[in-house]
């Protein structure tokens, strides 16, 4: 009676009964017969020997033994192309059936037998199909120009196939659009230069038309194409929206993630100031929280994007922080993402709430789960300033339970929080000692380590302590080895009298009896400082440390506003571009948020940034390189090579930290800011590099005043050659009669010749792009270098990037391409004519408010005014006025950047002191820290 | 698109595959079998695992994995709802969804999914219509089919696939003319140690069965619409008149659907029907510990509460539980450490309650978490948010159907800490 049976035929022979049922002149035998075939080739059998047999009983009147032989065919004609030659006659006249279910059945399996034979037969029946009178028919076949595009696209794009999908999208019956709709995007993945969708507000009508009487599936389809368009202005956006809102109820939870997708982007046009744009926040926070009521797969993907939702709009969701608390049958992975966006969604006026969850959770059975929620009771303490008492109050009950990793979880936290406020909670450090002898992970030992080293000169026993871990010294893992080496050497320099034989104890094991590259070279360096100089070791060692940020873990801003043009879509689920993933889509198209309407342009770029309606350029990064570069220079997300290096220092994780403790504070001890030469070799930081000598000759001429071009710092290494597989890149920034210039050199140290050389930049917060191509002449023989200066203009696509000077540089050659970040001074952007009127100064200076101005102090500096004064004029900072009050002389400057953006200081010099202090103005206060930065330079140098 | 689909049960056979463009070998399903190996438990496998050159979905009903396999970019929610909906279809044909009659159906099962999905793009999801193009196996229509030689595949065109209603087909016929809605509502809420809720929310769903002759249009209204400002619709709603007056008005697809689904979240409307007095205590040196809930009613409107099911996960140091209830029955599984105590009927006059002892594992420091306590109830003849439908309507057909509407409440994830 049940299909079963047919399994049972197991036993030898079954083969040739099967064939002999076949050729049966029973109709019912013969059905039973493909029955049994049809069932052994689900489970995986190989049946393909009865090709013929089957192939044979095609001829029918019966329809579900027509079925049933298309099944077969579907699956084995790849394996016998030229047997299934034979069945294309049947397909043929199936195609001119009256009946338009067999019509569409037979141009349906056609499209499933991918032999490329059968395709030349299948156009004439296609071309007749995708034309036909039943709309069932028509839409079924144009699925199958999606099918024949993956097995022979050229053949499609020859038998013009393309246009007549495209006709399709005006199609009067809305399943018929939305399945061409579905076969463009699929084509278009494939081919992304071809501009398949080319969406108008005419046929953008027809598609919202359509959208209302699709079935779900052709919903999803056409609110993906829509997502797409770049309305022309505000006013289509919020239409657009006005007819998409609705399918935020619809059933289908992937038609309103979708739904959420068109709207998040196009908001982005909207003007905040806009009534609507209220209403419509207000509506995406139900349909999300509906979603989580869904079954746990739904659930997990909906918080993937909704961790994405809050992070750029978190307005949203703000007062929805109770949905997301966890219930104790979730599924972990639903668990730990409900987790991770309670962290984003925490607030001073929810936090009370919030800890009291988090405390409960920690109690929970789920060990990673456990870990996760301490970690987030810690991020807490760190994002909400207020309630850092109350999450300390709450680890330290924690630690009270013993429960192992608990205590661990609670240490490390602890270490991130001693060093968001540094000495601000420090009594809790005995619980912390107490607990000493349970830690047995490196991560937590590495902490208390840190805790007590930071600590040392208020714990009594600090020697003690670190003693009896140096006891275990070689079965501890790098990570504890090198904090403790550290601690010790802080401990030593806190209470030199009665450590010394500890220091040397520890650091004879690290230089001596270590087999650690870096746990020696850290060795050796303290080693060194101490003997040398205890002083500037003290100053090094015991330096302040840079605080910690809060939000250490958001996604990077470029990065999110493409991955809100991907909600709902696997990239969105792994918060990576698809171009970082998905397999051969080396072409997907780079999408991007359409510029904001109307007012709120970035502070910094009111020149460069798109004012009119959207640039049809904007979408892309590079407008010259083609999508290749274009779509890799993407990828530079995903790689560690070329991470923003500024933003690394302060991340909250253990390795880093050692670093903070040690050789963070070793490079930025002499002025507490410490800012890294981005992906500078370690070399170059410790010892000025040679061509610092030559840049002081200069100098000297400089400050005469007879240089033409502004301070040039010397090369340093941007991109080292083991990191671009031989390609070594060093370079710097200069800026001569107007000009700015890149100025590189490209050596080449691997064993064969380099050429084809390119370069682009990403988005930059001064619109910095390249003027000319790279222009390399001959190609690269191996060990050699070639010096470019590569002219630069500032008419590029404009971002604001943290820091505001970061510059992100993609560089192609024949081997691969490679990426790294850079940080460009400052002042390579002031502008010539930056010389303001004594009048104009006054007024301005008096009109920007009080709250803008910036005082900093630039140190060791034994220049006088008129040396100064020249020396910056050089680099078109311009003296307006000097005023000698009591013995100080006041020096009133101005200088203008690229974009327009005006920048006033005043310099007051002491003629007894070295430190001058500098008080900047301007109505972009983000750029007076980097101008700072550029004084610096330019009077050092 | 969709690329393939693989159905695997508990013990890890793949039990059926289906290709809708190239075949993927089935070696792909090596990467679900380490997460799931990796995962404890069934229900903790990650939907979304990557492997080298493709993606595999996958969603866990009836203990079977419905594993799909995609190659490209494609919206994963719109994968998981498609298995959602082949789980749905399966039911639908064979009244359960399991290995067995998966296996008993597999060429209906193969015709169906072949109707569900060409090339990877859904073609026929909705029952109604695969139902006419492949008929359901019922054992009547098997021994008229092999006596008359006829087939149980369709070779009409489904009048519904391209219609304006394609969820309805037409010249369906009934002798007696009957709607009946269901307004179900679910109550998911966490309450904490000292009774009061930390949050809360209903669930509801309104499902129909309607069997009505011709193109029936009907309007539901309802006394209290305000309450539902957050609905999911069956697309057989019309949104607009939804939007102006509130008021539903459809033509229903044949037989039971689910019309709409809405969602109340402000904390005020939700009302908490049962309390749980608990005294769990793991005494810290001897090894018994004391253990005592008591169930009572709370806000019920009048209703009285059935069906109540109260279960706990205790912890592993837990050996055995000695327990005597008021009344019901009460397991403990010494395995999994589950306590379950199937209360039945709460009686306001006599709150039933479950006491006794609780022996720990001898040695072992007193258990650092809470077991949390699950409930279920039921409570017939009340929408506990306190919707009404007011009237339904029907136009376009003169007989005079058969109208029954019903409200229930029960418990979703309800669950104490204790």
């Amino acid at each position: 009676m049940t299909d079963s049976k047919y399994f049972t035929t197991t036993k030898k022979g079954e083969i040739f009964e099967l064939k002999a049922e076949l050729n049966s002149d029973k109709k019912e035998k013969k059905k039973e017969a493909v029955k049994k075939v049809i069932a052994s080739m689900t489970v995986g059998k190989d049946v393909s020997a009865l090709f013929p047999d089957v192939v044979n009983c095609m001829q029918t009147d019966n329809l579900e033994l027509k079925k049933l032989v298309y099944l077969y065919l579907m699956n084995y004609a790849k394996s016998q192309p030229d047997m299934a030659i034979m069945a294309v006659n049947t397909f043929v006249k199936d195609c001119e059936d009256p009946n338009p279910l067999i019509r569409a059945l037979a141009v349906r399996t056609m499209g499933c037998i991918r032999v490329d034979k059968i395709t030349e037969y299948l156009c004439e029946p296609l071309r007749k199909c995708l034309k036909d009178e039943d709309p069932y028919v028509r839409k079924t076949a144009a699925v199958c120009v999606a099918k024949l595009h993956d097995i022979n696209a050229q053949l499609v794009e020859d038998q013009g196939f393309l246009d007549t999908l495209k006709d399709l999208i005006s199609d009067s019956n809305p399943m018929v659009v939305a399945n061409a709709v579905a076969a463009l995007s699929e084509i278009a993945e494939s081919h992304p230069s071809s501009n398949l969708l080319d969406l108008n507000p005419q046929s953008i009508n027809k598609l919202l038309t359509a959208l209302n009487e699709c079935t779900e599936w052709g919903q999803i389809f056409i609110l993906d194409c829509l997502a797409n368009y770049m309305p022309k202005d505000d006013r289509e956006a919020q239409s657009i929206c006005e007819r998409v809102t609705p399918r935020l109820s619809h059933a289908n939870s992937a038609v309103v993630l979708s739904a959420v997708k068109v709207l998040m982007k196009f908001m982005e046009m909207l003007s905040k100031d806009l009534d609507y744009y209220g209403t419509l926040l207000k509506k995406l926070a139900p349909p999300l929280v509906t979603l989580l009521s869904a079954e746990p797969e739904l659930q997990y993907v909906a918080l993937r994007n909704i961790n994405l939702i809050v992070q750029k709009r978190p307005e949203i969701l703000k007062h929805e922080m109770k949905v997301f608390f966890v219930k104790y049958n979730d599924p972990i992975y639903v668990k730990l993402e409900k987790l991770d966006i309670m962290i984003r969604l925490a607030s001073q006026a929810n936090i009370a709430q919030v800890l009291a969850e988090l405390k409960e959770y920690a109690t929970e059975v789920d060990v990673d789960f456990v870990r996760k929620a301490v970690r987030a009771i810690g991020r807490c303490a760190i994002k909400v300033e207020q309630s850092a008492e109350r999450c300390v109050s709450t680890l330290l009950d924690l630690i009270q339970t013993k429960v192992n990793y608990v205590v661990q979880e609670a240490i490390v936290v602890i270490k991130d929080i001693f060093r968001k406020y540094p000495n601000k909670y420090e009594s809790v450090i005995a619980t912390l000692c107490e607990n000493l002898d349970s830690l047995d992970e490196p991560e937590a030992r590495a902490a208390m380590i840190w805790i007590v080293g930071e600590y040392a000169e208020r714990i009594d026993n600090a020697d003690e302590l670190l003693e009896s871990f140096l006891e275990g010294f070689h079965d501890e893992s790098t990570q504890v080895q090198l904090q403790l080496l550290t601690a010790i050497v802080k401990l030593f320099l806190k209470k030199p009298t009665e450590t010394q034989e500890l220091v040397q104890q520890v650091l004879s094991l690290a230089t001596q009896e270590s087999d650690n590259p870096d746990l020696r070279d850290r060795g050796y360096i303290y080693w060194r400082l101490l003997s040398t100089d205890p002083v500037a070791a003290k100053e090094v060692v015991l330096a302040e440390k840079p605080l910690i940020s809060e939000e250490t873990d958001l996604i990077e801003p470029t990065l999110l506003d493409e991955l809100i043009c991907y909600i709902g879509t696997l990239a969105s689920v792994y918060h990576k571009p698809p171009s970082a993933f998905v397999e051969g889509s080396r072409g997907v198209m780079h999408k991007s948020l359409p510029p904001r309407m109307g007012s709120d342009e970035s502070p910094e770029s009111p020149d460069t940034a798109p004012s009119g309606g959207p640039a049809a350029d904007q979408p892309s990064v590079i407008p010259t390189q083609g999508d290749l570069l274009g779509d890799l220079l993407n990828l530079h997300l995903g790689t560690p090579v070329s991470a923003p290096p500024v933003a690394t220092p302060t991340v909250q994780m253990g390795a880093v930290d050692l670093l903070g403790g040690g050789l963070d504070a070793l490079m930025g001890g002499s002025d507490g800011i410490f800012v890294p030469a981005p992906n500078t070799a370690a070399p170059t930081n410790v010892g000025p590099p040679l061509g610092t000598g030559l840049g002081d000759l200069f100098d000297l001429t400089g400050g005469v005043g007879t240089l033409s071009g502004s301070y040039v710092a010397p090369k340093t290494v941007w991109l080292p050659a083991m990191k671009a597989k031989g390609l070594e890149i060093s370079g710097t920034f200069s800026r001569q009669v107007g000009s700015i210039s890149m100025d590189l050199v490209l050596t080449n140290k691997a064993l064969q010749v380099m050429s084809d050389f390119a370069i682009q930049f990403n988005r930059n917060s001064f619109g910095l792009a390249p003027a000319a191509p790279l222009q390399v002449h001959a190609p690269l023989a191996p060990n050699q270098s070639v010096e470019i200066s590569l002219p630069l203009n500032t008419v590029g696509s404009v971002m604001k990037m943290d820091p505001l000077n970061n510059l992100q540089v993609a560089v192609k050659n024949n081997i691969d391409v490679f990426y790294f970040s850079t940080l460009y001074p400052l002042h390579i952007l002031f502008v010539e004519d930056g010389k303001m009127e004594r009048q104009m100064f006054l007024a301005t200076w008096k009109d920007i408010p009080n709250e803008n101005e910036t005082q900093f102090q630039i140190k060791d500096c034994s220049l006088n005014a008129d040396a100064v004064s020249s020396k910056l004029q050089g680099s078109n900072i311009f003296t307006i006025a000097k005023r000698n009050v009591e013995g100080q002389d006041m020096l009133y400057q101005s200088l203008k950047l690229t974009n327009g953006i005006w920048v006033l200081a005043e310099l007051r010099i002491q003629p007894s002191n070295p430190s001058f202090t500098l008080s900047l103005k301007c109505r972009a206060p983000e750029v007076s820290q980097y101008v700072y930065q550029a004084y610096e330079t330019i009077l050092k140098n | 698109m969709i690329h393939s689909l693989f159905l695997i049960n508990a013990s890890g056979d793949i039990f059926l595959e289906k290709h809708w463009k190239s075949v993927v070998s089935r070696s792909v399903c090596d990467y679900f079998f380490e997460a799931q190996e990796r995962a404890s438990e069934a229900e903790n496998v990650p939907p979304v695992i990557p492997t080298p050159h493709h993606y595999l979905l996958s969603v866990y009903r009836h203990k079977i994995f419905f594993v799909a396999v995609i190659q490209s970019e494609v919206p994963p929610l719109f994968v998981i709802e498609f298995l959602h909906r082949v789980v749905d279809t399966f039911q639908d044909y064979f009244g359960v969804c399991s290995e067995v009659i998966i296996k008993d159906n597999v060429v209906v099962v193969y015709e169906v999914l072949e109707e569900m999905l060409d090339n990877g793009f859904p073609l026929a999801t909705e029952s109604n219509i695969l139902k006419e193009l492949i008929k359901p196996p019922t054992i009547l229509r098997t021994v008229v089919n092999t006596i008359t030689g006829s087939t149980n595949v369709g070779d009409q065109l489904p009048t519904g696939q391209l219609s304006v209603v394609p969820w309805r087909r037409t010249g369906v016929k009934y002798t007696n003319n009957e709607a009946y809605f269901d307004v179900i509502e679910e109550i998911d809420a966490i309450i904490d140690k000292s009774g009061s809720t930390i949050t809360a929310e209903i669930q509801g769903v309104i499902d129909a069965c309607v069997k009505l002759t011709g193109m029936p249009d009907l309007t539901l209204s309802f006394m209290n619409p305000r309450l539902l400002d957050d609905v999911s619709f069956h697309p057989c709603v019309r949104f607009k008149r939804w939007e102006s007056e509130r008021i539903l008005s459809f033509i229903p697809p044949d037989g039971n659907f689910r019309l709409l689904s809405y969602h109340v979240s402000a904390q005020n409307l939700v009302a908490i029907p049962v309390y749980v007095k608990h005294n769990i205590s793991f005494r810290d040196s001897s090894s018994l510990g004391r253990f005592e809930i008591t169930v009572g009613p709370k806000q019920t409107m009048g209703k009285s509460v059935e069906g109540v099911m109260v279960t706990s996960q205790m912890p592993k140091s837990v050996l055995n539980m000695t327990l005597t209830p008021s009344q019901g029955t009460h397991v403990f599984d010494p395995v999994t450490k589950l306590l379950s105590w199937d209360v039945g009927k709460i009686n306001p006059q006599k709150l039933p309650s479950l006491k006794g002892n609780v022996s720990l594992q001898a040695g072992t420091s007193k258990p650092d978490e809470n077991p949390t306590i699950n409930l279920q109830f039921k409570i017939q003849q009340l929408a506990i948010s306190g919707l009404k439908v007011n009237r339904l309507d029907m136009y376009g057909e003169k007989y005079k159907p058969f109208k029954g509407i019903k409200y229930m409440t029960k418990a979703g994830k309800f669950q104490v800490r204790t």
